[in-house]
């Protein structure tokens, strides 16, 4: 059973690595007050844009990752134009986002469509790797797994420990201090944003130039969908997010190990799973009002005109 | 970064002549699109908005196209009013063409006048039921409809992929994803010879004039939309919100689940993978476009069908990818609510000595 059981955990993790960065970006921005629904095209922005720039310049996901970054925080920003600047209605121009971003991605990638990447080795961490069980789990990834790590460890601290994080949380939870005490609560949600494109445009770019490495049309698959749902069930906590997106890995991996674990069900129906574990999380989240209420940005959603 | 401020009184002019606005600026950033791509602007305008509606052909084309598009609209119209954001009417549809489309495959051979109404009856049923699920999982769990609405949309073609690769493929269909062509008593009757017109669009029509009247008409309606502008009044008033929920979510789903029998009984003929190009997620922006008023919509309808249509000339005459459909959808959606900012809101003036 341990033998069926490391490389499906080890494959959860690189499952959930996109998740990891679209969600912590997603999270940011929404304690900030903003709410993106637009992750899923800013993830295919970004997953075009890398696989574009590793494929031309030859560098690949070195290239490719940045890339995918400049460009989810570029086209974050017209979301923010609407939403922030004419505060418009944030679910609706995070909708617009995500079609704006679905046909741009497919509009360009038709060019990239027989193209393919060679990837991104294995690194095994000297020491830790040779820990018996954990050490083929967690530390015999490619390096960008290792940088979900340090970005959520980052991401964690700032919104704990740093004057930064208390900024951001203040603009969330009550836009109108903020303001008054005389931060640009604008300028720091355009911030936030773009920090949430970038992420997302770095989770696009894993897809594409490492965990595939190939282009296909829409291939993020609604994992920019499920990141904004794992920010619901982590209630805008970072470390939750990390275990929502490592079960969600988890699942997602599932259907790849069925038939060796004795499980009979026809592989379309498995790969419903994730979606449909997406809807029980959020329900099993969701019926605990308190808790919700307890940690949601208080300002989340609502535009901000001083 | 702050460029607005608010109006004293929303301006009713801004209302109406948004969607105006919204177009014109979809047309201009699409010129520069053209541009950017090396084609004429005017001659990429021509064979976009123009050349498909030079032949009779071309307009029932475009009738094919924007009945689904109105229909979805229609229903979404009603739970948009009320702050429902049902986003997965792409998922209902699915699931009504999988109810109307099985009635098909069950019954082929079968000649009868009732196997349409049946399929209809059918289809409408799927598509609530998938628009009933969110609205259970709302009320009674507190669940956002936006996620699960979206996510049930995955699942829903995750079904119809798993019954046109199982059991319901066609035995002689070489392994392709996809069902039985359906019999001519499973299929809409042709309205004009030459084209793919069919009796379906008269259920979108009735559909039309049935919201029509009810949002004129109906006590429920005003309910529903004091509930979107004023949620504590309406629950002062003794409105319910559930109520709201269920009402939405359902209809919306029976519009969508309507449109998906419209298709498979209609121009697809089959089940497969392919039965909607994205109506279910352009039908928002069309209900939006048409202000959330049944013949509001009905225009934005045409509108959003001639953007599908200049997408697939594009793709024949220009050489561009049918993809440049959702970059004009996305553009469309957001220049709106753009425009849309300036009923409640107006140019900031600068502040001097400030």
């Amino acid at each position: 059973m341990i033998d069926h059981l490391i490389p499906i955990l080890a494959g959860a993790i690189a499952a959930a690595t996109p998740l990891i960065f679209a969600g912590l970006g997603e999270l940011v921005s929404e304690r900030t007050g903003v709410i993106n629904l637009g992750v899923e095209g800013m993830m295919l922005t970004g997953a075009i844009a890398g696989f574009a720039a590793a494929a031309t310049t030859g560098y690949g996901a070195a290239i490719g990752l940045p890339a995918g970054a400049l460009a989810g925080a570029a086209i974050a920003m017209v979301f923010a134009f609407f939403a922030l600047s004419l505060a418009a209605n944030q679910a609706a121009c995070g909708l617009a986002l995500t079609i704006f971003g679905i046909g741009l991605s497919a509009f360009i990638g038709q060019h990239y469509v027989s193209y393919s990447l060679p990837g991104l080795q294995p690194v095994a961490i000297p020491l830790l790797a040779d820990i018996p069980v954990l050490g083929p789990i967690l530390f015999k990834h490619d390096m960008v797994v290792y940088l979900s790590f340090i970005a959520f460890a980052l991401v964690a601290w700032t919104l704990a420990k740093t004057r930064l994080g208390l900024l951001l949380k203040a603009v969330g939870e009550s836009p109108e201090a903020a303001h008054a005490i005389g931060y640009p609560v604008l300028g720091i949600r355009y911030g936030a944003v773009a920090f949430g494109g970038a992420m997302a445009g770095i989770a696009g770019a894993y897809l594409s130039t490492v965990y595939t490495p190939l282009w296909v049309q829409n291939m993020s698959a609604g994992r920019g969908w499920i990141a904004v749902a794992l920010v619901v069930f982590a209630t805008w906590k970072p470390a939750r997010l990390m275990l929502g997106a490592y079960l969600f890995g988890g699942v997602t991996i599932l259907q790849f190990h069925a038939q060796g674990l004795g499980i009979e069900l026809p592989v379309q129906l498995l790969a419903a799973l994730p979606y449909v574990a997406t809807v029980v999380v959020l329900v099993l989240i969701s019926r605990d009002r308190k808790l919700l209420q307890l940690n949601l940005p208080a300002s989340l959603g609502k535009p901000f005109l001083p | 970064m702050h460029i607005l401020e608010p109006r004293a009184q929303p301006s009713q002019l801004m209302r109406w002549t948004a969607p105006l606005i919204a177009i014109l600026a979809t047309l201009t950033a699409g010129s520069f699109l053209f541009w950017l791509l090396d084609k004429s602007p005017l001659e990429s305008f021509h064979v976009f908005f123009v050349e498909p509606l030079t032949t009779s052909y071309g307009w029932s084309e475009l009738l094919i196209k924007a009945s689904p598009l109105i229909l979805i609209a229609q229903g979404l119209a009603i739970g948009f009013k009320a702050r429902i954001y049902n986003i997965g009417a792409e998922g209902q549809l699915i699931i009504g063409a999988l109810f109307g489309g099985g009635i098909a495959i069950h019954f082929d051979g079968v000649d009868a006048t009732w196997l349409i109404p049946a399929m209809v009856v059918a289809g409408a049923l799927g598509g609530a039921l998938w628009g009933a699920l969110p609205a259970l999982l709302k009320t009674r769990f507190n669940a956002e409809e936006t996620l699960t609405t979206l996510m049930l949309t995955y699942v829903a073609g995750f079904i119809m992929a798993y019954m046109v690769n199982g059991p319901w493929r066609d035995p002689e269909g070489m392994n392709f994803p996809q069902s039985i062509m359906f019999g001519d008593g499973a299929l809409f009757g042709i309205l004009f010879d030459g084209s793919r017109v069919n009796t379906s669009i008269f259920i979108t029509l009735a559909v039309v004039l049935a919201f029509w009247l009810f949002n004129a008409r109906s006590f429920l309606a005003y309910q529903i939309e004091v509930g979107g502008q004023a949620p504590a009044a309406s629950r002062y008033a003794g409105f319910s919100a559930k109520q709201t929920v269920w009402f939405s979510l359902v209809m919306s789903g029976l519009t969508a689940g309507l449109a998906g029998v419209g298709e498979v009984a209609g121009p697809v003929g089959q089940l497969n993978l392919n039965i909607s190009p994205g109506y279910g997620f352009a039908a928002i922006i069309v209900a939006y476009l048409g202000r959330l008023h049944a013949l509001g919509i009905v225009l934005a309808g045409f509108l959003m069908a001639l953007i599908y249509l200049g997408g697939e000339a594009a793709q024949v005459s220009l050489q561009l990818p049918a993809a440049i459909t959702g970059i004009f959808q996305g553009m469309l959606l957001f220049f709106l609510l753009g425009a849309d900012a300036f009923i409640d809101n107006k140019l900031r003036r600068p502040a001097f000595g400030s």
